[in-house]
């Protein structure tokens, strides 16, 4: 026991172990379109894991990770076309360079956002998620990244013939739990800690030893590359990457799960996650529900989807998991106080 | 020779912050700065620690030229210092804010912390015992995990003094330590001020007198950037100069009435 509590590696590592291995044993039991929606959860989860500690450990806010996740998902995209029978031990480097890709263009975009707060980092941030995608149809790299069209590409077949969205699911749901591993080790360790000391003051936290751009940008990074992998498993489960597949809502949907899940925690960032896959679904079968005009039902999803995150807000303003620690708190409390009233 | 500021100069546009500045501290020395609102004591501090580049003049550290020297350097030189404001992180425990302060102990950073080796863990436990020893020896360690919201006026102050002090800083820099404490609290900082003197030399503003001439070896005295005079506690109490930058306006009264007559 003591060994658990000294050691974060075994500690974290066993938590990830059992989590991924019930995910796992879950995905059996699922039918393959269930099995889409998990690897679609999971393929989410790394990119909102990387933006709650981006925004909400380090304090930088970016509405343009679906940036860095378009860079994960072309970098997937030409290793495969140009590399068909990929076998799936290879898999491992190219999702690995899908992350390291971004992680390359992150560092970039985080020099620039160092020196950027609050409106402004925003809207660069923006900018990016809205320019990036666009390049493809840029008429010098037409031909390299196909374009409008965009890649098509071949993925690795599953091992063994094993079912082929229950696959999907075990490659994202892996990357997922790889990705929460490392954040909540690092978020633990001492950058953790860097990184909230800039977020709460800069000066001290200068005072205190720390390049506070240096620490940004490692922030930016960090997050970019998670968003990476997450474009890069994006690709994966679609066989093809589009310019029209990195809208700025998706950005945009990143955050929102960032902040509906609990800013700057891990937890929050898999509840924002789930929700902001599944809501849309739910949203559009609720309207579905009740036989109603087609305008009324083709635009109803947006408006319960809308309307759905804005009620969560108003009841949980510190997201999901800020509702879970208060409820926790509150259940403690009563369990403490019943012996003092007899 | 700790720390020598040799002839700084500072403008703010028209404004001359400081003129012609020389302060040094010593290997265990105590030494104040004072002078009335707008001396120009925060602008030495701030040049010191490299927010502020002087116009003219140099710092010398342990001898050696500090040229564009930037406020995050300075911890790796041994040279902490505390803000008026406090400037405490908000959301961060207490322990947690000092854990921070004493990152310079620490070698583990972005590949250890990422795979969680045991040498990341090592560390921490080694900068967790460094910074409760710090808390303990302020009479704050009580408060190790309340934030720093939650803890009265006096305490954040010894929590913002534990998290410069547990870096093991050769200097100090401390501005305005007494401000906003009880008599009983201030005696308790004079305390510590003294304690400090065998490992760590201290640089202090202040304004509270009482404590200034309790505690430090020698006293600059600023007055509208210039330097008007330096000593012991004693010479500087006695020093017309300073008598009258203190209480000017009723020496330029009484040389009006002696010119009128």
């Amino acid at each position: 026991m003591s060994l658990l509590r000294r050691s974060t590696l075994l500690r974290n590592g066993l938590l990830a172990l059992c989590g991924l291995g019930i995910m796992l044993a879950v995905t059996e039991g699922l039918s393959d379109y269930r099995n889409t929606q998990l690897a679609n959860i999971a393929v989410t989860v790394c990119a909102v894991a990387g933006l709650t500690v981006l925004t909400g450990l380090s304090g930088q806010i970016s509405l343009g990770n679906g940036a860095f996740m378009f860079v994960g998902a072309y970098t997937v995209g030409l290793l495969l076309m140009h590399n068909p029978g990929t076998n799936n031990g290879e898999l491992v480097l190219v999702l690995a360079a899908s992350a390291l890709v971004a992680a390359v263009a992150g560092g970039l975009v985080g020099v620039a956002a160092a020196r950027l707060r609050g409106p402004y980092l925003a809207g660069i941030t923006l900018a990016l998620a809205l320019g990036l995608p666009a390049l493809p149809e840029y008429s010098h790299f037409q031909g390299k990244l196909g374009g409008h069209a965009g890649l098509n590409f071949l993925a690795p077949n599953p091992p063994g013939g094993m079912n082929f969205f229950r696959w999907q699911a075990w490659v994202c749901l892996i990357g997922a739990v790889v990705t929460l591993f490392l954040l909540a080790n690092l978020s633990r360790s001492r950058v953790g800690r860097a990184f909230r000391a800039v977020r709460d003051d800069e000066i001290s936290a200068s005072l205190a030893g720390l390049s506070v751009a240096r620490v940004q940008i490692l922030a930016f990074t960090v997050s970019a590359a998670c968003a990476g992998l997450a474009g890069g498993l994006f690709a994966v489960i679609n066989g093809n990457v589009l310019p029209s597949g990195f809208p700025i809502s998706l950005s945009l949907s990143l955050l929102a799960a960032a902040v509906f899940g609990g800013l700057g925690t891990l937890s929050g960032a898999v509840y924002g996650s789930i929700i902001v896959t599944l809501l849309p679904q739910w949203s559009y079968d609720l309207a579905h529900a009740f036989s109603m005009p087609d305008r009324v039902q083709l635009n109803l999803p947006q408006a319960v989807y809308g309307a759905g995150l804005i009620l969560g807000m108003l009841l949980f303003p510190l997201g999901i998991q800020g509702g879970v620690r208060r409820i926790w708190a509150l259940g403690r409390n009563a369990l403490r106080t019943k012996p003092a009233g007899n | 020779m700790l720390l020598e500021v040799e002839h700084v100069t500072v403008r703010f546009g028209g404004l001359t912050a400081l003129a012609d500045v020389s302060v040094q501290v010593d290997e265990g020395e105590v030494v104040g700065v004072i002078g009335p609102n707008g001396a120009g004591k925060t602008t030495l501090f701030n040049v010191v620690c490299g927010f502020v580049r002087p116009g003219q003049g140099e710092l010398r550290w342990r001898g050696a030229v500090l040229r564009r020297h930037r406020p995050h350097q300075l911890a790796d030189l041994g040279i902490a210092r505390t803000l008026q404001g406090l400037g405490l992180f908000p959301h961060m425990t207490v322990l947690e804010n000092v854990l921070v302060g004493a990152g310079r102990h620490s070698r583990a950073w972005f590949g250890s912390g990422l795979f969680a080796l045991p040498r990341s863990d090592r560390d921490d436990r080694a900068l967790r015992e460094r910074a409760l020893a710090t808390l303990d020896r302020l009479g704050v360690a009580d408060a190790a995990r309340s934030l720093p919201g939650q803890l009265p006026y006096g305490a954040q102050k010894r929590v913002a003094l534990a998290r410069a002090l547990v870096a093991e800083p050769a200097l100090v820099l401390l501005d305005e330590p007494a401000s906003g404490l009880s008599a009983s609290e201030m005696d308790e900082l004079a305390d510590i001020v003294r304690g400090l003197k065998q490992h760590t030399s201290v640089l202090l503003v202040e304004h509270h007198m009482d404590l200034v001439m309790a505690v430090c070896d020698r006293i600059v005295v600023l007055d509208f950037g210039r330097c008007i005079a330096t000593g012991t506690p004693e010479q500087v109490r006695d020093d017309p100069k300073v008598l009258e930058a203190y209480l000017g306006e009723q020496v330029d009264a009484t040389t009006q009435e002696v010119a009128d007559d």
